[in-house]
């Protein structure tokens, strides 16, 4: 290894003087901007509301994580941050499961079968890609209330399951699944539900992973949709429930488990980001584009 | 659009496409109908029945002053959040394309920010630059700036921007980085032979090649600000100073449920919707004609 | 138009040695084939030559000056990359004026040099087009064209021909060595197709696993290989290659034996070439056929040695009839035959 320090850098030959320090302190630098808010807010979430409230609060973490934890997930501002979560969780695990079922047997029959009508769905499908739930907030609410679905998971969940993206995902895969394993399974007598169960399902199983990420995601940080429809704070989610633990008028926001309860919603989707990071790449890219 | 072997039979496809179907009519084009209905009436004064108005609504809001402000403030917004988000990363995305070791454990830092709700992203930057406790705004007050987000329009546009575009920064990280890697690296070489340094091949070679995912993340971007924000508006500003921040969506948030002013709302939803559909075409239509070279 | 030298050239990737000291001088307007098997390091070296990879020992000198340090740019020189390299969002012309342009040169000038090499490569009609809209053969032009404008001391040509096909490829060929020859530049070329090499090197760099085994013209190569892998790289078929035993003046390959015009002794490899067998009923060697493969001006005949399970291919002019299991006898020219070190696989130069 001692040999390898005085070869030049591989790569082309050129001029960079200190650029490769520089680049490093560039990356170093953007990092830090990047993550000043979170630092910022773990700092807050360790240390007593007096710190912060006579400005400038410390930079370096305090001794009241325990504290200000405890007193967030065991009680929290209007319910418990634990209750939050776990409304969060069934939430957002409802969204990905319910969104990757029906779009995997909903591009199966579009990619496998020739039936009355086929095109119609196709394109109904192919206009809820367009829609995101913001822009028909009102008219929605209306339903879920007429259903009487205020304040269910039902309501949390449904809605926002009628979008077409996972669809277009595995339709999009699905056509680069050879002939000859269709072929096979019909010279096997094997019914399509067979095919799809022991083939198609399998072989699904990375773009399924990836695609449970990114939903996941998009199901957990929900923001408008909860605020709406959850009137009972019992309901709330982890997400909506922050803005909710501020006071209304001039009474001093409890900074520290506000702070605490941000970490708290930030972890599960970091956790499952990080976790999954080739898969997340993967899933974006193929998503998106 | 379909395989060349399919399978026979039609109520199994029908049953297998009707969970989608069937959840799409209920929550999306139902909905999306009763907006455009709803947007060709106004309710009486007190609720109890609904006057057909034809386009009143939308000729109203068309001339609403205050409409026409929250388009401004909308194109405004979107704009910024744009730039702010993509102009940084792809500057760190060059940088860290240049570095041989070391860019997965900052791509892997730089990822954090995405998984961050926007509402939860506004929780955070106000309360870096909360006037009361802000660190942020102390050391700015400290220099002799007096920061107010309260009463200040464009300091409160501003907050609102940075915290808007400071998850996505990650994200158009993820796909510069991405796109940097693959541009073929004897196009680079064969460009340094030609004679041009590293910012001229950038400028005259590699920028032209990254304008595919430079086009996709435009309007990606465009879209989460028109759309996915409401989060970070909600918790920082509440579209206020005197509706300086208050984007489309909000207001049809606000005039729907504050205001309930529904006539009002659904036809705003409906030109947000024509707003949707026009950058989804331009974006599938452009993607076609430019993007593979 | 410059002179190339190399000196104890060595590459290494963190602490792995990929090329082990290379030296060659190249005169003036010559054009080298650097050959070998993939991985050999052929094209690594036509790398450091460019500037595009750095060189970890030794020296690379163009013109007579040392150009270790200095960037791809600075080298003054153009390559033709293996996938064209074309910039795929401009223009034919504006792909072969870049580096003029980036030169600083006048609009009228860039252009009167451009039209001049798009003559010389018949890529006048094509000027306007994107790569994109263009052929396999029309991009190498252009590619070929955008080093020519630029009039460099040396091209360099990395496996320019292996994305084209096997016609295009043998007409491609002549045209690029009539252009050098007309333009007189030094030209360093990478292929790893021994038929390449033999066809357009004045001298020829034959790698092996990041060594030079042996640097000469075509036809010394071919008559003197100086190596066992020389021999066996160069020349289609293949050398064939037996072990034996040389002693008082003859050879002894399993239960045959060979005179010898030499005083070798010890064990010792030969190669004899498929084309160098001589039919002969009372030949000292016979071979089983195990398959013929007629190829119209001469046939192949591919067997073991008999008695021994050596592979052994003999080619023979015209069109011979060959039955699975016929013993085929046959002798060699002495004289022609190389001696090869079992061990090292080096040369032994038998004398007389």
């Amino acid at each position: 290894m001692t040999e390898a320090v005085k070869d030049p850098p591989p790569g082309m030959v050129e001029r960079r003087g200190a650029g490769l320090w520089v680049s490093h302190a560039i990356m170093m630098f953007g990092v830090l901007i990047v993550f000043f808010p979170i630092w910022l807010a773990f700092v807050a979430s360790t240390v007593t509301q007096p710190e912060i409230t006579n400005p400038p609060m410390p930079l370096w973490p305090g001794d009241q994580f325990l504290v200000n934890y405890g007193k967030a997930l065991g009680s929290g501002v209007n319910v418990p941050v634990a209750t939050m979560l776990v409304n969060s969780m069934i939430m957002a695990i409802g969204i990905a499961v319910g969104k990757i079922v029906i779009s995997l047997l909903s591009a199966f029959a579009i990619v496998y079968f020739r039936f009355p009508g086929k095109m119609v769905f196709f394109w109904l499908i192919f206009l809820t890609l367009m829609l995101p739930v913001e822009v028909r907030i009102v008219p929605t609410y209306e339903v879920i209330a007429g259903f009487g679905m205020l304040n269910s998971y039902g309501g949390l969940i449904l809605p926002l399951i009628a979008s077409a993206t996972a669809t277009f995902l595995f339709r999009q895969f699905y056509m680069t699944v050879p002939d000859e394993l269709a072929e096979a399974a019909r010279v096997d007598g094997a019914s399509p539900m067979r095919f799809f169960i022991d083939v198609l399902f399998p072989m699904s199983r990375t773009n399924i992973a990836a695609l449970f990420v990114i939903l996941f995601i998009y199901g957990w940080n929900q923001y408008l949709w909860p605020l709406l429809i959850t009137t009972d704070p019992s309901m709330n989610t982890i997400v909506m429930g922050i803005k909710q633990m501020f006071p209304s008028g001039d009474d001093i926001a409890d900074w520290p488990v506000i702070m605490a309860t941000s970490i708290l919603a930030m972890i599960p989707p970091v956790i499952v980001v990080i976790s999954m990071q080739k898969l997340f790449v993967r899933g974006l890219v193929d998503s998106e584009k | 659009m379909e395989k060349r072997v399919t399978f026979k039979g039609w109520l199994l496809p029908l049953c297998l496409i009707a969970p989608q179907v069937v959840i799409s009519a209920i929550f999306f084009f139902y909905p999306a109908g009763q907006a455009i209905w709803q947007s060709l009436f106004i309710p009486d004064p007190f609720g109890l029945s609904m006057q057909y108005v034809g386009l009143g609504n939308f000729e109203f809001l068309l001339s609403d002053p205050y409409y026409r402000a929250s388009f401004l403030t909308t194109a405004i917004f979107s704009t910024l959040v744009t730039l702010v988000s993509m102009v940084p990363a792809l500057f760190l995305a060059v940088v860290a394309d240049r570095l041989i070791k070391g860019a997965g454990t900052y791509r892997t830092l730089l990822i954090w920010p995405y998984a961050v709700a926007p509402a939860i992203a506004g929780v955070l930057w106000l309360f870096m630059f909360n006037t009361r406790v802000g660190v942020v705004s102390w050391y700015l007050g400290n220099l002799g700036y007096d920061w107010n987000h309260v009463l200040n329009d464009t300091e409160a546009m501003g907050l609102v921007v940075v915290a808007s575009a400071w998850g996505r920064i990650s994200y158009n990280f993820l796909f510069f980085f991405a796109a940097l890697q693959a541009v073929p690296k004897s196009v680079i070489e064969a460009a340094a032979i030609d004679g041009a340094r590293f910012w001229r091949r950038f400028w005259t070679i590699v920028l032209p090649l990254l304008s595919p995912t430079t086009f996709f993340l435009l309007v990606v971007n465009i879209v989460y600000a028109f759309f996915e924000t409401f989060g970070v508006i909600h918790t920082i500003t509440s579209g206020g100073p005197q509706q300086a921040t208050t984007i489309l969506v909000y207001k049809v948030f606000s005039d729907g449920f504050v205001g309930q002013d529904l006539g009002s709302s659904a036809a705003q939803s409906v030109i947000l919707l024509v707003v949707v559909g026009a950058l989804t075409v331009f974006q599938f239509k452009f993607i076609e004609r430019r993007v593979h070279y | 138009m410059a002179t190339v030298d190399l000196k104890a050239v060595k590459k290494r990737f963190g602490s792995t040695e990929v090329i082990h000291g290379v030296s060659t001088s190249i005169a003036d307007g010559e054009f080298i084939v650097i050959v070998g098997p993939s991985g050999c390091g052929k094209s690594t070296l036509l790398r450091m030559v460019a500037g595009l990879e750095s060189v970890s020992e030794g020296e690379v000198s163009i013109g007579g000056k040392r150009v270790n340090e200095l960037e791809p740019m600075d080298r003054d020189i153009a390559m033709v990359f293996q996938n064209y390299a074309l910039y795929p969002h401009m223009s034919v012309r504006q792909n072969m004026g870049y580096g003029l342009k980036i030169a600083k040169l006048p609009k009228a000038e860039i252009d009167r040099k451009v039209d001049d090499a798009a003559k010389l490569l018949q890529l006048e009609p094509y000027l306007d087009r994107r790569p994109r809209d263009l052929s396999g053969g029309q991009r190498q032009r252009v590619a070929m064209g955008r080093a020519i404008v630029r009039q460099p001391k040396v091209f360099l040509f990395d496996e320019p021909l292996s994305n084209l096909d096997a016609k295009l490829r043998v007409q491609m060929r002549l045209e690029i060595r009539d252009l050098q020859n007309r333009l007189g530049i030094t030209a360093l070329y990478v292929t790893h197709d021994q038929v390449e090499a033999m066809t357009m090197a004045d001298r020829m760099i034959v790698m092996n696993a990041g060594r030079a085994e042996q640097i000469g013209t075509p036809l010394e190569v071919y008559e003197r290989p100086q190596t066992l892998f020389a021999a066996q790289f160069i020349g289609s078929p293949s050398m064939n290659v037996l072990d034996g035993v040389a002693a008082d003046g003859s050879l002894s390959i399993g239960d045959s034996s060979l005179p010898l015009h030499s005083r070798l002794s010890g064990p010792v490899t030969v190669g004899i070439r498929p084309e160098h067998v001589i039919p002969d009923a009372e030949g000292p060697l016979a071979m089983t056929v195990q398959m013929g493969e007629p190829l119209g001006a001469n046939t192949l005949l591919h067997g073991r040695m008999a008695g021994r399970s050596d592979a052994f291919t003999v080619s023979l002019a015209g069109v011979h009839h060959a039955v699975a299991g016929e013993t085929l006898r046959f002798g060699v020219d002495p004289a022609n035959l190389p001696f090869f070190d079992p061990k090292t696989g080096q040369r032994i130069e038998a004398e007389a």
